[in-house]
């Protein structure tokens, strides 16, 4: 592609947010060295989404200066009903737009030496640990044009940092609130859990409004070092008018283990990445994505699992719900590269059409690259089931209830694996609402 | 609930094209127990799929009243809610809704809005229920029938009928499948049903299952009709002697497949 593209971002733009942040120069000159790149990359190519004419890099502004939640009382209501306020919010991040609006980490964490902060503020509080961890192992800066964008634009973000040996039993929470059309949400979460660690996380975007526009470019990266556990949750129920891009990244060394379970419930267009990388032997990854298509969004959900250590094993599971005349498609991919012998790469993708006129389309992939290892797959695109529905509608059950709780059921896996009954609760009404 | 009448006019019932049942009549009056018994291939599940209103089953001619009320006019789920109940041969499996979500949303479809069944009433009775059953309390927790052994299957049926609480039940060849231990089980379930404003229609290939509930009236079906009926001492005579008898009497002759 030869064609100009006026940018509504340079380089100056670029300096003078990083000077406004009191950036450190390695950041700045990441983000500086990325900006570079934009224009140089592809986009992504997700099998079988024509993306070329999507809009991933306009915007109005830069970022937009938003409230902040000065105590619990001030979070907006549909916050509150994400979080446990009963129990007093103990390990809770929530941005407002591109502004850090409330943090809060338990005294009892941080003297275990955990750190749970915005990504600006790490950037510059704890750079060594950023520097070494930030768009270097998981996800790189010049893989595509959305990466690289990505790295020279980010304006917001959370760091989590657990140290060696810690074993976190409650939850941590973010919630990324977006109710600016005109900013893009370019957010970078990275969680980094140290040796023989273990750590519960969930997430949360959501548009406060069904009327926004505007785009989302989300990267997370999640390092698990030898033997650590991380389990990571996320909802994602951005509006219609957001175009996003969202790419969720693991890698996994020694024996760690990285389990996912996403309810990504966008209104608008998708292009998903879901890739876990076993880095390092006996690791370990499960991922569980559960999505509902509606409207007229286009929606791309690549799972990856990619294995490299010996012994290891990935689990992928994916349920979609496809209605009215959305487009939906599943590309599960378990790659077993040579030398990762006594593996094992397991996938299932289902699609549930609800309507005629949507499309569903489920690509199982399996790459193969050593002989003593083990695979499988199994795919299906169908209706909901008529002798169930016959079932449950002889105990008396009306057909749409009956549809309602096949449906329910059918988009569980994901619900019941979630950390936090608030943030259960919202994906449970959110399918409700979606599926109705 | 006074119990119902179940009225069965000269029905005739088709599964893609093909003829099962030619001409059935049967009653049903409130408190009776009815078994109908029949060789492989004689309709009896057709029957019972057919009252309940499977969408695979087509009704070629007939009708199918409770309480004088037309049946067949109705939804698969308006049969339920009028007190019709069929325990099923082969129960669907479906993921990710609880055995005990499922019951109650059942039970709840039965009430009014705003008389839904209170939590704690719930509970009671499905542990209650489900200890007379002798099934493991987790049961409740698991997924509806998915994973379940074939007597898992049976006795859940069973347990949804004690939850339910229909005026008429149809029991499709409950008996299949299960060892003698969980026959009794299920059969003490269904007893335990018996009263002047439940009644029962079952539907066995064998006699066994009469060992432990004794049916008011037995009938026998053969090539999609009720070609005989008496009382329990029938059923006796079926075990002890087979059909031919009764096809020799009649002068019934074997079909043979075209085809």
């Amino acid at each position: 592609m030869t064609t100009q593209v006026q940018y509504p971002f340079d380089q100056a733009l670029i300096e003078s947010f990083s000077v406004q942040n009191n950036e450190p120069d390695w950041f700045k000159n990441l983000r500086l060295a990325a900006l570079e790149k934009i224009d140089v990359l592809p986009l992504p190519n997700p099998d079988r989404t024509k993306i070329d004419k999507w809009n991933f890099t306009h915007f109005q502004q830069h970022a937009q200066a938003s409230s902040v939640y000065t105590n619990v009382d001030d979070l907006p209501e549909q916050v509150k009903s994400l979080i446990n306020v009963e129990g007093g919010v103990k390990n809770l991040y929530v941005q407002h737009n591109q502004t850090a609006g409330f943090v809060s980490l338990s005294d009892e964490l941080k003297q275990k030496g955990v750190i749970f902060t915005d990504l600006l503020t790490a950037v510059k509080e704890h750079g060594d640990l950023v520097q070494k961890y930030f768009m270097t192992n998981a996800v790189k800066v010049d893989e595509n044009r959305l990466t690289a964008f990505h790295t020279a634009l980010v304006n917001g973000g959370a760091f989590l940092y657990i140290p060696q040996n810690v074993q976190i039993n409650e939850p941590i929470q973010t919630i990324f609130v977006h109710d600016n059309a005109d900013a893009p949400l370019i957010n970078h979460v990275l969680i980094v859990a140290d040796k023989n660690s273990a750590v519960t996380y969930v997430e949360n975007y959501f548009s406060l409004n069904d009327e926004l526009e505007g785009i989302a470019n989300i990267i997370t990266e999640v390092i698990a070092q030898d033997n650590a556990n991380v389990k990571f949750g996320a909802v994602d129920t951005l509006a219609k008018g957001v175009t996003t891009y969202v790419n969720r990244r693991g890698y996994a060394w020694r024996d760690a283990r990285i389990e996912w379970a996403l309810g990504l419930m966008n209104d608008g267009n998708t292009i998903s990445d879901n890739t876990t990388n076993l880095h390092g032997d006996g690791s370990f990854a499960d991922t569980k994505t559960v999505v509902v298509g509606r409207g007229k969004q286009i929606q791309n959900f690549t799972t990856r699992v990619i294995h490299h250590g010996k012994g290891t094993e990935g689990f992928i599971l994916k349920h979609g719900v496809v209605k009215d005349n959305a487009t939906t498609v599943f590309n599960g991919i378990g790659k077993i590269e040579h030398g990762a012998s006594k593996s094992n790469a397991e996938q299932e993708t289902r699609v549930l059409m609800l309507s005629d006129k949507a499309r569903g389309d489920a690509n199982p992939i399996l790459l193969i690259d050593e002989d003593d290892v083990m695979a499988g797959h199994a795919a299906s695109v169908g209706r909901v089931d008529p002798t169930q529905l016959y079932y449950l509608m002889s105990r008396g059950i009306s057909k749409a209830e009956a549809e309602r709780l096949i449906i329910y059921g059918f988009l569980a896996p994901v619900v019941n694996q979630l950390p936090v009954e608030g943030v259960k609760k919202q994906l449970t009404e959110v399918i409700e609402r979606k599926v109705k | 609930m006074a119990g119902s009448t179940l009225v069965i006019k000269d029905l005739h019932v088709a599964i893609e094209d093909k003829e099962i049942i030619k001409g059935l009549d049967l009653e049903i009056k409130p408190g009776e127990f009815h078994a109908v018994m029949g060789p492989n291939g004689a309709g009896k599940s057709t029957l019972a799929s057919a009252i309940m209103g499977h969408p695979k089953y087509e009704i070629t001619s007939g009708t199918v009243t409770m309480d004088g009320k037309d049946v067949l006019e109705m939804e698969v789920d308006e049969r339920a809610k009028a007190g019709l109940f069929l325990a099923m041969q082969y129960p669907s499996e479906i993921s990710g809704v609880t055995n005990a979500d499922f019951l109650r949303s059942a039970i709840n479809a039965k009430r009014e809005e705003g008389n839904e069944i209170p939590l704690m009433q719930f509970i009671k009775k499905l542990d209650k229920s489900m200890e007379y059953l002798e099934m493991d309390l987790n049961m409740a927790q698991r997924y509806l029938n998915e994973g379940f052994s074939g007597g898992e299957k049976k006795r859940n049926e069973i347990l949804q009928l004690m939850m339910l609480e229909p005026s008429i039940a149809i029991l499709d060849e409950i008996d299949s499948g299960l060892d003698i231990d969980a026959l009794k089980v299920v059969s003490k379930g269904i007893n335990a049903m018996r009263s002047n404003d439940f009644s029962c229609l079952i539907i066995t290939h064998y006699q066994r299952l009469l060992n432990y509930i004794t049916p008011d009236f037995v009938h026998v079906m053969i090539q999609g009709r009720i070609v005989k009926s008496g009382g329990p001492e029938l059923a006796q005579r079926l075990e002890a002697e087979g059909y031919d008898w009764i096809k020799k009497e009649l002068g019934i002759e074997d079909e043979i497949e075209v085809g």
